[in-house]
């Protein structure tokens, strides 16, 4: 029996064979992402001028008009889903990193990753239920709710992960030198870990903002700018949604248009905080 | 020299009781704000039931096997929502699944240098990263366009075989199924290569050294090892698939009918609750709460399974 392997014995064209297979499946799987980039550049630069960030959406059949009510309206209902997220995501984060025993972290844990994986379109029906069927309106604060609860596991996964990573030494250091807990996390850990958080942050706004299940039903949609927070709002993704099934060419054009800005949106958040965890702190 | 140490100031004092009740109330608010995580899934589920209960005691388990959803007559049950939620996620596993696991291991093993390796993960990881409204966008004017003569093609020639046994005519369970393949591509494909990647490399060296090529090495040593955790990748590509709104709704054709034909209209539990929340009234909200809850349920289980899996599978 030979040692030697031929280039044409049967086990190395086998070989071969699943080498160029799974090359080929690398290559499927690349491919949606270019075809949908490069449509939603091709199909959303047409339209990208000043008019679309400053004029209202138009009525059917008059050509012209904007998305800028619903760019109000998804800054507003992510910037208030952020205000409620952000603290509490980073203080339960906190908790798991510095003070809970390994059998609570490792429950809560557990929690947050089944409640990443709730359908977005389940926490609509839960934001509905909690505060449209109570206040009886669509209303921003509905829709903001509906998106905090989805940027919270986010947001406490990358917090836990970021507080993990930062040595034991320096708590002990904090704490030899007379810091009291809350100074420790507060002053030494949590600026410590910041960069991180602030990724995590990012990362779950940019989600948040594509997001459209959360917000159909809870925030609804409006032709006009958005004027209280206990109203309809307007946001790009119901935008994208409810203009993709009209039977009118301007609005499909501002469809397109809104997902080239929603899609800018993720794709510059995706690449710089990547860039950014590179630059480990410790 | 000499120290003088006395009568100064002293630099250490003790903590005053303020200060210790600040530190228990900052532990305390952490902790409430952890436990509240596993609260809102709680008061996830409270809630939905509530207001479902009209529906539960209207229908009962019925709901589950009723084909109608008339809310003119205020008959309600989910049937062909269910059948819908399944072919899709049957459709976009069948595919993503080979898809996934190759994808998996080329990033995985020394195929290709570092540096491309990363950056070909990172690509993939974007295709999660676009929002499920944009593929469904995509789907309405750039998929279905592009599969539909193939659907035309597989009728004529291959009518007689149920799958194929309606015409293709725009939206149907085949492009939903494919938009739910691209969006549960990068859980499988990410989850798998974790679960390889982490494999101790003595299996490789092991299995090289007795003379394996380096196939032989993937599909009996390092496959059957990362065994579980694909199957964790699996199920949690499958939680994300039951749940997905947006994109299949936007391409499946909201048809409330059960039919073997991928090229038929149909429908998912997310996508009608999409579909008729925002207008809807009366016991017919209470049905779509009643659809929700049963979402809700699947998925979390699935969910929890499925994480269940990938954490044994980590702490490996």
């Amino acid at each position: 029996m030979s040692l030697t392997r031929t280039s044409n014995d049967p086990r190395t064209l086998l070989g071969n064979f699943f080498t160029v297979l799974a090359g080929a499946l690398v290559t499927i799987s690349i491919i949606p992402l270019l075809a949908v980039l490069s449509y939603v550049l091709i199909k959303g630069a047409s339209r990208l001028n000043l008019d679309l960030l400053t004029q209202l959406p138009p009525p059917p059949m008059v050509p012209g008009g904007g998305i800028a009510n619903a760019m109000v309206g998804t800054l507003v209902m992510v910037g208030l889903a952020t205000l409620i997220s952000v603290p509490i995501g980073i203080a339960a984060a906190v908790f798991l990193a510095e003070f809970s025993t390994p059998h609570t972290a490792s429950w809560i844990r557990f929690s947050t990753n089944v409640l990443n994986g709730v359908p977005s379109i389940i926490l609509g029906v839960f934001a509905y239920a909690a505060l449209v069927v109570t206040t009886k309106t669509f209303s921003a604060y509905a829709g903001a709710a509906a998106l905090s609860i989805l940027m919270l596991p986010i947001i406490i996964r990358t917090t836990d992960e970021a507080l993990q990573i930062v040595p034991q030494e320096i708590r002990w250091a904090s704490v030899g030198v007379g810091a009291s807990k809350y100074q420790t996390v507060l002053q030494v850990v949590l600026p410590a870990a910041l960069p991180t958080i602030l990724t995590g942050t990012t990362l779950a706004i940019a989600r948040a903002s594509g997001e459209t299940a959360p917000l159909i039903f809870t925030a609804l949609f409006t032709q006009f700018w958005p004027n209280s927070l206990s109203q309809p709002t307007p946001s790009l993704a119901v935008l994208v949604y409810n203009f993709a099934t009209v039977p009118f060419k301007n609005q499909q054009e501002l469809a397109w248009a809104a997902s080239l800005v929603l899609v800018f949106l993720v794709l510059t958040t995706s690449v710089v905080s990547r860039w950014f965890l590179r630059r480990k702190t410790f | 020299m000499t120290l003088q140490l006395t009568e100064q100031q002293p630099i250490v004092r003790a903590r005053t009781s303020f200060e210790k009740n600040l530190d228990l109330f900052f532990i305390g608010l952490t902790r409430i704000c952890a436990f509240s995580i596993a609260g809102v899934l709680v008061f996830i589920a409270i809630q939905v039931f509530i207001q479902s209960i009209p529906a539960i005691q209207t229908f009962g388990l019925g709901f589950i096997f009723q084909q109608e959803w008339d809310p003119v007559k205020e008959r309600y049950g989910v049937l062909p929502m269910i059948y819908g939620t399944l072919a899709t996620s049957f459709i976009g596993l069948l595919l993503a699944v080979p898809t996934g696991i190759g994808t998996a291991i080329f990033l995985s093993e020394n195929f290709l240098p570092i540096p491309v390796r990363t950056v070909l993960v990172f690509l993939i990881e974007l295709l999660a990263a676009i929002p499920s409204v944009v593929y469904g966008l995509w789907g309405i004017y750039v998929l279905i366009p592009l599969i539909n003569p193939l659907g035309h093609w597989l009728h004529t020639n291959f009518g007689w075989i149920p799958f194929f046994s309606t015409d293709a005519a725009g939206p149907g369970l085949m492009p939903a199924g494919i938009v739910v393949t691209i969006m549960i591509l990068p859980t499988i494909t990410a989850i798998s290569r974790d679960s390889l990647a982490s494999l101790p490399p003595e299996l490789r060296q092991a299995s090289i050294g007795l003379g394996g090529t380096r196939w032989e090495t993937i599909f009996r040593v390092l496959l059957p090892a990362a065994f579980s955790g694909i199957v964790g990748a699996i199920m949690l590509g499958l939680g994300r698939a039951m749940g997905e709104t947006m994109a299949v709704t936007m391409l499946i054709g909201n048809s409330n009918k059960i039919g073997a034909s991928l090229f038929a209209p149909g429908n998912t539990i997310a996508s009608l609750l999409a579909n008729q929340f925002a207008e809807a009234s009366g016991l017919q909200v209470s049905a779509l709460m009643y659809a929700g809850f049963i979402l809700f349920i699947i998925t979390l289980a699935v969910n929890a399974i499925a994480q269940r899996i990938v954490l044994r599978v980590q702490k490996i």
